[in-house]
C-alpha cells in the first residue's frame, strides 16, 4: 500500500498497477499460461486479446489471486497476494466470465450484498445509476436481459470504487446495443482515473476501449502495443480478402508482385492481401484472375484490424466461425 | 462514499430471501411434514385392529365351519372354491385358508405375522365351536393413553426427519448451486470472510428451524392432541443441537460436489438409510439385534430418541446425555472435516 502511494507521488513517473514476470500455469499436460510477462500502468485500459483457450481467463484469475500460479511473480498496486490479500481484495473490482449472480435477489439486494463486504465504496443508488439499472432496482436477476445482467455484474465490481477493474469477456454473447452500453460504463470508470484489465476476443472492443493490447496465443503474448501500432505493424492499412471458385489457385509470387501488396496469407481456403492502396491492387488482381482463368467466389476489402494482426502472426483466426 | 450493511446480516438475508422466493422449497419444508403427519395419523389412527380376512374352501361339510369362524371376533371369513382360495392366499388377500374335513387343515404362510395371528384365532374359534371350555378365568384391562398411540410415536420422528432433511438440503443444495454457477468464486474475489459465508447458512437455518418445529408441534397438538410434556427449553436445546449436527453433515456432503446431480446422489446415500433405520415411521427395535449397535450410532437415531424423550416422555436433558453427546460428536466431526476439504472454486 505504501509502495503504491509512494510511486504515485513521484511527479511525472508512470506508476505500475499490475506487474507480472514469468507467470506459468499448467493443468495436467496442458500449459495454460507459459512464462507470461505483463505490465499494466495506472490509469490505462489494458486488453488481453486472443482466441478461446489462449490462457486469458487463467491469467486474469491468477492476477486476481483466485488461482495460484505454478511459477512467476505477481505484484498488484505494489502488493503481493502472499502478503496483502485482504487489503488487495478491498481495492480490486472483479467480473468473472462464468459467474451467474443469484437468480432471486433483486438488483438492489445484489449490490447491497456486495457492498457490505467492503470497508468503503459507493452507495448502491450511485452504482445503479452508473450501470443504468435504477429502473430495474426491484427486479429479480433472473428476469433481467443478458445485457442488464452483465451490467449488474460490472456494478458489483464497482461498488468498492476499485482502483483496478478486472473484466473477463464482459460483452461476450451480448447484442451490439448492450455491448455499447457496457462500453459506456467502462469509459466512465476510466474517466475517473480507474485502471482496467480486460479480456476479449472481439477486436472491435479492444480497438475501441484499450490503450494497449497484448495479443495472446497458447499461453504466451505474441504481440504488444497500442491497437493502432499493432495494425500499423502490418505495413499497410487495408486488407483484400478473396476466395476462388472450384478450389482454384493463384501463384503466391504473382500475388506478391501486384502493385501495393505488402503481404500475402492464406487461411481456410481464402487469400488475404495486406495492401497500401486498394484502388491500385484490385484492378491488377482482376487482370491476374482473367489471365489465369480463375473465377472469384467472393471478394471483400476492409480496413486492417487486430483480427488481421492475429491472422498474420498465427495464420489462424481469432474466433472460430 | 457510503456505509455498507453488515456482511453477515446481508449474507443471511440472501439465504432467507432465496428460500422464501422458492415456493416449492417452502412446500417441502413446511407443508409436506404436516401433510404426512395428517395422512399417517388418519391411516394409523386409534381405531380397533382390523379383523383378519380368511377363506373357507367350499368343499365337504363347510357350513358349520364357516358360521363358527365368521362369528368369531377378530375374524372375517369368505367362502371360496379351492382354486380361488389358493390364489387369494398366494397374493396375500386372505391370511389363511381353512380346508374342511376331518381333521380340518389350516393352510398359511408361517412367516407372515397376520397369518400367524389368524392361525391362533381360527384354532381358538374351532376348538370353542367343538365344545372346549376355558379352565382359567382371565380378565382384560384396555389402555388407551395419550402418548402411547402411533401418532405420538410418529410426530417426533417426522420432526427429526424434517430437521435432517431441511438441514441437509437447505445447506447442501444452496452451497453446491452457488459453487456450480461460479458465484462462490466471485465471492472469493471480494473481501467477504469465508467464515461469515458459512455462518450465514447456519443462521438462516435457525430462522427457518423455529418456524418448522413450532408449526409441526402445534399441528400435532391441535389436530391429534399429541402431548408436549418436556419444557420448551429442553425441546429447543435438542432441536438446535440436531439442526447443527445435520448442518454439519450437509456442509460435509456439499464440501466438494460440483453439480446438483452429484450432491443429490450423495444426500440420498446419507439420508435414505436413516429414514429407514433411525425410527422415523416405526421403532428401530424391529431390526435384528446384530444391527442395533450401528443403528444407535446414527445421528438421526440419536435425534429421534432425544426428541421422543423430551416431547412425549417429558424427560429433562440430563436423562438423554448419550444421544445429545452423540449428536455433538457427529456435528463436530462433520464440521471439522467439511471445513478442511471444502472447495471454494
Amino acid at each position: 500500500m505504501s509502495g503504491f502511494g509512494a510511486e504515485r507521488a513521484v511527479p511525472g513517473a508512470v506508476a505500475t498497477a499490475i506487474l507480472c514476470r514469468g507467470l506459468t500455469k499448467r493443468y495436467g499436460d496442458v500449459v495454460a499460461v507459459d512464462g507470461l510477462d505483463l505490465e499494466v500502468r495506472v490509469g490505462e485500459c489494458f486488453g488481453l486479446l486472443g482466441p478461446n483457450g489462449a490462457g486469458k481467463t487463467t491469467t486474469v484469475e491468477i492476477l486476481q489471486g483466485l488461482v495460484p500460479a505454478d511459477a512467476g511473480a505477481v505484484t498488484i498496486l505494489g502488493m503481493t497476494w502472499e502478503r496483502d490479500a485482504a487489503e488487495l481484495r478491498q481495492r480490486l473490482g472483479s467480473q468473472l466470465q462464468e459467474t451467474k449472480l443469484a437468480d432471486k435477489l433483486t438488483v438492489r439486494e445484489t449490490l447491497k450484498l456486495f457492498r457490505s463486504f467492503y470497508r468503503r465504496g459507493r452507495s448502491v443508488e450511485e452504482v445503479m445509476e452508473m450501470v443504468g439499472l435504477s429502473e430495474k432496482r426491484d427486479t429479480w436477476v433472473v428476469k433481467l436481459s443478458g445485457g442488464q445482467r452483465q451490467r449488474l455484474a460490472v456494478g458489483c465490481a464497482l461498488v468498492c470504487e476499485p482502483e483496478i477493474l478486472f473484466l473477463d469477456e464482459p460483452t461476450t454473447g451480448l447484442d451490439p446495443q448492450s455491448r455499447r452500453q457496457l462500453w459506456g460504463v467502462i469509459a466512465e470508470f476510466r474517466q475517473r482515473g480507474g485502471t482496467v484489465l480486460l479480456t476479449t476476443h472481439y477486436m472491435e472492443e479492444a480497438e475501441r476501449l484499450c490503450d494497449r493490447v497484448a495479443v495472446m496465443d497458447r499461453g504466451r503474448i505474441i504481440a504488444l502495443g497500442a491497437p493502432r501500432e499493432l495494425v500499423a505493424s502490418l505495413g499497410a492499412e487495408h486488407v483484400v480478402e478473396f476466395g476462388l471458385a472450384d478450389g482454384g489457385r493463384l501463384d503466391e509470387g504473382d500475388l506478391r508482385r501486384l502493385p501495393g501488396v505488402v503481404n500475402v496469407r492464406t487461411a481456410d481456403g481464402k487469400t488475404y492481401l495486406t495492401v497500401r492502396r486498394v484502388h491500385e491492387t484490385v484492378p491488377a488482381l482482376m487482370q491476374l484472375l482473367a489471365v489465369s482463368g480463375a473465377a472469384l467466389s467472393e471478394l471483400t476489402t476492409h480496413h486492417a484490424t487486430l483480427e488481421d494482426v492475429f491472422l498474420s502472426l498465427t495464420g489462424r483466426h481469432l474466433r472460430d466461425e | 462514499m457510503s456505509r455498507g450493511g453488515n456482511p453477515l446480516v446481508e449474507l443471511t438475508l440472501w439465504r432467507i430471501r432465496e428460500f422464501l422466493r422458492e415456493p416449492e422449497a417452502l412446500f417441502w419444508v413446511f407443508a409436506f411434514p404436516i401433510v404426512l403427519a395428517f395422512a399417517l395419523g388418519l391411516a394409523f389412527g386409534s381405531r380397533p385392529p382390523q379383523s383378519v380376512r380368511i377363506a373357507v374352501e367350499r368343499t365337504g361339510q363347510f357350513e358349520p365351519l364357516f358360521s363358527a369362524l365368521d362369528s368369531a371376533s377378530g375374524l372375517r371369513a369368505v367362502l371360496l372354491d379351492p382354486a380361488a382360495a389358493e390364489r387369494e392366499l398366494r397374493t396375500g388377500r386372505v391370511a389363511l385358508v381353512v380346508v374342511p374335513g376331518e381333521p380340518a387343515v389350516l393352510r398359511f404362510d408361517s412367516t407372515r405375522q397376520e397369518s400367524y395371528l389368524a392361525r391362533l384365532l381360527v384354532y381358538d374359534a374351532l376348538q370353542r365351536a367343538a365344545g372346549r371350555r376355558d379352565v382359567r378365568e382371565i380378565r382384560e384391562s384396555k389402555v388407551r393413553e395419550r402418548g402411547a398411540r402411533y401418532i405420538d410415536f410418529l410426530l417426533p420422528g417426522l420432526l427429526g426427519m424434517n430437521i435432517m432433511g431441511t438441514g441437509m438440503w437447505g445447506i447442501g443444495f444452496a452451497i453446491v448451486k452457488t459453487r456450480n454457477q461460479k458465484l462462490l468464486k466471485r465471492l472469493l474475489a471480494s473481501p467477504m470472510r469465508k467464515s461469515q459465508y458459512l455462518f450465514s447458512h447456519i443462521l438462516a437455518r435457525m430462522f427457518f428451524l423455529t418456524l418448522e418445529v413450532v408449526s409441526l408441534l402445534l399441528f400435532g397438538y391441535w389436530v391429534f392432541d399429541v402431548p408436549v410434556r418436556g419444557s420448551a427449553w429442553d425441546i429447543a436445546l435438542v432441536v438446535v443441537l440436531g439442526a447443527m449436527t445435520f448442518a454439519g453433515l450437509g456442509l460435509l456432503v456439499a464440501s466438494r460436489a460440483q453439480t446438483i446431480e452429484g450432491v443429490s446422489g450423495l444426500m440420498n446415500v446419507v439420508m435414505v438409510p436413516m429414514w429407514i433405520c433411525s425410527g422415523v415411521f416405526f421403532a428401530y427395535s424391529n431390526f435384528p439385534d446384530a444391527m442395533q449397535p450401528f443403528i444407535k450410532l446414527l445421528p438421526l437415531t440419536a435425534l429421534n430418541d432425544a426428541l421422543r424423550a423430551v416431547i412425549i416422555e417429558g424427560m429433562g436433558v440430563a436423562a438423554i446425555g448419550w444421544p445429545l453427546g452423540l449428536m455433538v460428536l457427529w456435528g463436530v466431526a462433520c464440521f471439522g472435516v467439511a471445513l478442511r476439504v471444502f472447495r471454494w472454486l
